[in-house]
């Protein structure tokens, strides 16, 4: 701690190299807290995800669907305990810019499926009762206020009805709790399938994916195994996964984020290396009378080195923190990209321990220089 | 009374590309404690060699080096390093003080090696600027002071520690008349009442006649022994 002012005016002799130094490290810093941010807040909804939960689509493509007869074929699977389906809408609400993550679904199957969503029985027995009914999470009828009782139009640019229009129409009874899947992405507005299935034009008689409810979250694979197999060698083929699995397998479908994010964030580094690196030799070169005298005043080769990797630990570290900092004071701002999660102290973590090693590799060449000075020639000007 | 710096048939030669440079030939001298000699010679005689040899910033090629009672020239870095922090106070030309630094954390500098706490260490500081007469000028970084100023940082840098030995390489070389016989004065203070050996590389024989011996090198050979000055 006594080198502390000796280290900190070793690095703010040359103030504006400093500070543009800081700031590249700082901005650098904030890329990869936001962007670590996402990734592991994706991760993290993902190992959260409920295991013993199954998916299962036609093997070939998601998009391709499945017979709804499969449904009651599914339920006689030993180790099943409920079965419900989705079929994705994809509507909007006045405005193609306010999409609405709208699925077909059997009401009654689906809320067995997803014990976590809460909703009052009346609002499901609307449902049941209601063929033109609607039900939305209770952000979703906030966001745009609808009641209970409303006629919502939604439009979509995939399903035309039978009388060739693009517009649906659906009457809300009821809300539901979806806060255990955080405010972002979870399908949040579900529509009656047998309505939906007998007023759209086309593609009748198709689900996009059935959801189980397994009994041992132990034997998911043995489950899943015996699904498939009851399809197996048929025109369509199913596919069945964890709810983890199948999460996994969707992100990848819009790009490996992981690899995106990791491959933004190491070209920023490794470019952020060679310029820090550069500040600490250029630093170390102007310095060498004066860490020539300190060598003349009895510092150890040793303790050069120290003193010289120490401003490049300072550097790092310090604008590293403010990068992070910043970062988490942002991070809420992504809420609509992964829900309402704070900065992973992983990130956190992750981010000090790749500015120690950022400090590391740019410090060690000009500290090993610093510590190889010959008292003599430096002192000479050689 | 024992020599505080024996020097027995030191040489020293450097490598120029292929070519090796004889500095010193075959070098003897004895230096008493309370001494205050001037090294005086033309350029390129080997005085700087030979101080900092003495000093142990460098090495004989041979010959032995024995200052406060340790053989120098067999010490490693290292300890080398530690031996100058503990004997030696080294006073430049150029004065070398740290830019960045006041005044004061400039003269603090070699005592953070030891293990005196933040206040004995800021209390050592302030009697050694009173006693160079800087007491004022401790917030003061070194481009805000004078070329005599500088000086007196850097003779109060070179005694805080208390060393053995003050090692000065042309102390006044940069320094106009009145400064540099006011450094002079101080060094030749410090030599009297404090009772510092000293040992100065100089030019100028206005400074060398506040020594008490003066030594004559001329190519790498002392010309005469170590006389009295004054």
């Amino acid at each position: 701690m006594k080198y502390f002012r000796l280290i900190w005016a070793g690095l703010w002799r040359k103030k504006a190299r400093t500070i543009l130094t800081m700031l590249s490290i700082i901005v650098a810093f904030l890329l990869f807290g936001l962007l670590q941010g996402v990734n592991q807040g994706f991760n993290s909804v993902v190992a959260n995800l409920n295991v013993d939960r199954l998916y299962t689509n036609a093997k070939t493509n998601m998009v391709d669907g499945l017979p709804i007869a499969y449904q009651n074929r599914i339920k006689e699977v030993p180790g099943v305990v409920a079965v419900s389906h989705w079929t994705y809408f994809g509507g909007y609400f006045r405005e193609a810019k306010n999409a609405i993550p709208a699925f077909a679904t059997d009401p009654e199957g689906l809320f067995k499926v997803y014990k976590e969503l809460k909703i009052k029985p009346e609002y499901l027995q609307a449902m049941k009762s209601t063929r033109t009914g609607a039900l939305a999470s209770e952000t979703l009828a906030k966001q745009y206020g609808w009641k209970i009782g409303d006629r919502i139009p939604l439009g979509t640019s995939i399903w035309t009805t039978k009388e060739g229009s693009n517009t649906w129409y659906f009457d809300l009874v009821g809300t539901f709790d979806a806060s255990a899947f955080g405010s972002g992405g979870f399908p949040s507005f579900y529509i009656n399938y047998d309505y939906y299935d007998e007023a759209k034009a086309f593609g009748k008689g198709v689900v996009h994916y059935y959801l189980e409810s397994i009994k041992d979250p132990r034997q998911a694979t043995q489950v899943a195994k015996a699904i498939d197999a009851l399809f197996e060698n048929s025109s369509n083929e199913t596919r069945t996964q964890t709810e983890s699995q199948f999460q996994q397998m969707q992100m990848k479908q819009i790009g490996d984020i992981n690899f995106i994010v990791n491959a933004i964030v190491g070209a920023v580094l490794f470019t952020l290396l060679f310029l820090t690196a550069n500040t600490m030799m250029q630093s170390v070169r102007e310095r060498i009378p004066e860490l020539a005298v300190l060598k003349t005043l009895g510092y150890s080769d040793g303790k050069v080195l120290a003193l010289v990797l120490a401003e490049a630990f300072v550097l790092c570290l310090v604008a590293a923190l403010i990068g992070l900092g910043v970062a988490a004071v942002l991070f809420p701002a992504l809420k609509a990209v992964i829900g309402n999660l704070p900065m992973p102290l992983i990130v956190i973590e992750m981010g000090i321990a790749i500015a120690c090693g950022l400090a590391l590799v740019s410090g060690l060449p000009p500290a090993l220089r610093a510590q190889r000075l010959n008292i003599v020639d430096a002192l000479a000007g050689r | 009374m024992r020599d505080l710096i024996s020097l027995r048939n030191v040489k020293k030669s450097y490598l120029r590309g292929q070519q090796k440079v004889e500095v010193l030939h075959g070098v003897d001298l004895q230096i008493e404690p309370g001494d205050f000699l001037a090294l005086m010679g033309p350029s390129g005689s080997g005085k700087t060699t030979l101080l900092n040899l003495i000093a142990g910033l460098d090495k004989p090629t041979s010959g032995e080096v024995t200052v406060a009672g340790q053989r120098i020239d067999q010490l490693g870095r290292g300890a080398l390093a530690d031996w100058r922090a503990r004997h030696i106070g080294f006073i430049f030309q150029f004065y070398n003080l740290l830019p960045v630094l006041t005044a004061e954390a400039n003269v603090e500098v070699p005592l953070l090696l030891t293990n005196l706490s933040s206040s004995q260490r800021k209390q050592r500081v302030a009697t050694v600027l009173n006693l160079v007469g800087l007491a004022d000028r401790g917030k003061h970084k070194p481009n805000e002071l004078s070329g005599g100023q500088q000086q007196r940082v850097a003779i109060a840098r070179a005694i805080v520690a208390d060393p053995t030995l003050l090692v000065c390489d042309e102390p006044t070389g940069d320094l106009d008349r009145e400064n540099a016989e006011e450094i002079m004065n101080l060094l030749q203070a410090l030599n009297r009442t404090q009772g510092k050996t000293i040992v100065m590389v100089t030019h100028d024989p206005r400074a060398a006649s506040h020594a008490t011996h003066e030594l004559h090198l001329d190519k790498g050979r002392i010309t005469n022994g170590a006389k009295d000055a004054a």
